[in-house]
């Protein structure tokens, strides 16, 4: 499993590894929305919180379908399913590169960015802590929507439509929570709800996920 | 060691071979023929367990199984040398002398991307070597590979079985291996549709 998340980091990181993908399109996003709504700064601080959470879902997005399609072209996924590892520890595996190269690097990108939309100072803690622990959800969900289209070739439409839908939890919950924090409430039962769904992902999503590679490897 | 019981294979929803039995003791190759279609590949990847049979039984450990397909699964954005080091990773094997039997050593820095057909191959089949494993399912294991290397590969088959392993190879090629046996797939084929789906059952 180890030797699985290490070979995914390298390859993302090497050419054509789409590592740089999700970050330029959740910085082009973020940056365009003054352009596009003018340089009015109560208005952008109301709307940062919502801005920067859709724009890491929609970054997270973009990088999905490489999380098993590449390796089901060469033939690494077939390898991969009669190797001594279940398939359940493949996919765990597979969730957690993906947070690793899109997840981290958006958390990290998202304080100077909420800086750029005028962000106020209340809302920088939770709007890191919400996404740290907020695309935890959206990677182990991704995976789980890209073990169903493994089979389907150019299925990043169908991807979107299957999971677009089930990031809406995690969005509102995300968002609230940075929301919450700038009009001084308290965050604390959004951030463990936020939280008990990332971890309920963890747990449940790559049995559900294996049973999707075995049905498509068939 | 490795007996297949009146199995019925499918691939997706058709039943493409039925009541196919053997049994293959320490040391044995089979080599499996027919024609194009016959279904030497689905009753390999039902061997390797990608698809549960629908009738029938296969006694053998699946730790004990390395399936090669007629994809090589190799990553063309890693080196021969890192492809190789990923695999032994995944088997958790530590063979020093997989570059040198399978003539790659001169590749070892070499990207997947940059390799040959046969080189790509070679690396592909190299990974039977890395896992360690006694059972080597075969899917037209010579395609692309020179005369020369079609010459070592059967060495290193002829190898593996005297050394106890069991192989089940899928050809057109005869390869000169001492002892092996033949089944004729084309025998076992199956015209009908099958209904039940083994999917929930053998989902884990």
């Amino acid at each position: 499993m180890l030797a699985l998340i290490r070979r995914d980091i390298t390859l993302a990181l090497r050419s054509g590894g789409g590592f740089g993908l999700a970050l330029a399109f959740f910085l082009i996003l973020t940056l365009f929305v003054p352009f596009g709504v003018g340089p009015d700064r109560a208005l952008l601080s109301i709307i940062a919180p919502g801005i920067l959470w859709i724009g890491a879902l929609l970054s997270c997005l973009l990088s999905l379908d490489r999380i098993f399609q590449l390796d089901a072209e060469d033939g690494t996924l077939e390898a991969l399913a009669t190797a001594p590892i279940p398939l359940t520890g493949i996919a765990t595996a597979k969730a957690f590169a993906h947070w690793v190269t899109t997840g981290l690097p958006l958390t990290i990108a998202s304080a100077p960015l909420g800086y750029l939309l005028g962000l106020p100072a209340s809302g920088y803690l939770p709007l890191t802590l919400s996404l740290l622990s907020g695309t935890v959800a959206l990677s182990f969900i991704g995976m789980f929507g890209a073990a169903v289209t493994v089979g389907i070739k150019r299925g990043g439409l169908l991807l979107s439509l299957l999971v677009l839908p089930l990031y809406i939890p995690t969005l509102i919950l995300g968002a609230q929570c940075v929301t919450r924090a700038i009009d001084g409430d308290s965050t604390l039962a959004t951030f463990a709800l936020l939280s008990g769904l990332s971890l309920l992902t963890i747990a449940l999503i790559p049995f559900a996920a294996s049973m999707a590679l075995r049905a498509n490897l068939r | 060691m490795f007996h297949v019981q009146n199995i019925d294979a499918q691939r997706g929803t058709r039943r493409v071979l039925t009541n196919v039995s053997f049994s293959l003791n320490a040391g044995a190759c089979l080599f499996l023929r027919g024609p194009n279609g016959s279904g030497k590949t689905t009753l390999l990847r039902t061997l390797a367990g990608l698809t549960p049979p629908s009738a029938g039984t296969i006694n053998v450990n699946p730790d004990e199984i390395v399936y090669t397909a007629h994809l090589d699964a190799v990553k063309p954005q890693l080196t021969v040398a890192e492809n190789i080091a990923f695999w032994h990773a995944v088997y958790q094997t530590k063979q020093t002398d997989t570059l040198t039997r399978f003539n790659l050593s001169d590749l070892a820095q070499r990207d997947g991307a940059t390799l040959s057909a046969g080189q790509k191959r070679r690396l592909g089949l190299a990974r039977l070597h890395i896992s360690g494993c006694k059972i080597w399912l075969l899917d037209e294991p010579t395609t692309a590979l020179d005369a020369n290397h079609v010459a070592q590969f059967a060495q290193i088959l002829t190898d593996h079985c005297s050394a106890g392993g069991i192989a089940v190879v899928s050809t057109h090629l005869d390869l000169p291996i001492p002892h092996a046996q033949t089944l004729n797939v084309a025998a076992f084929g199956a015209e009908d549709f099958s209904a039940n789906d083994p999917f929930l059952e053998g989902a884990f």
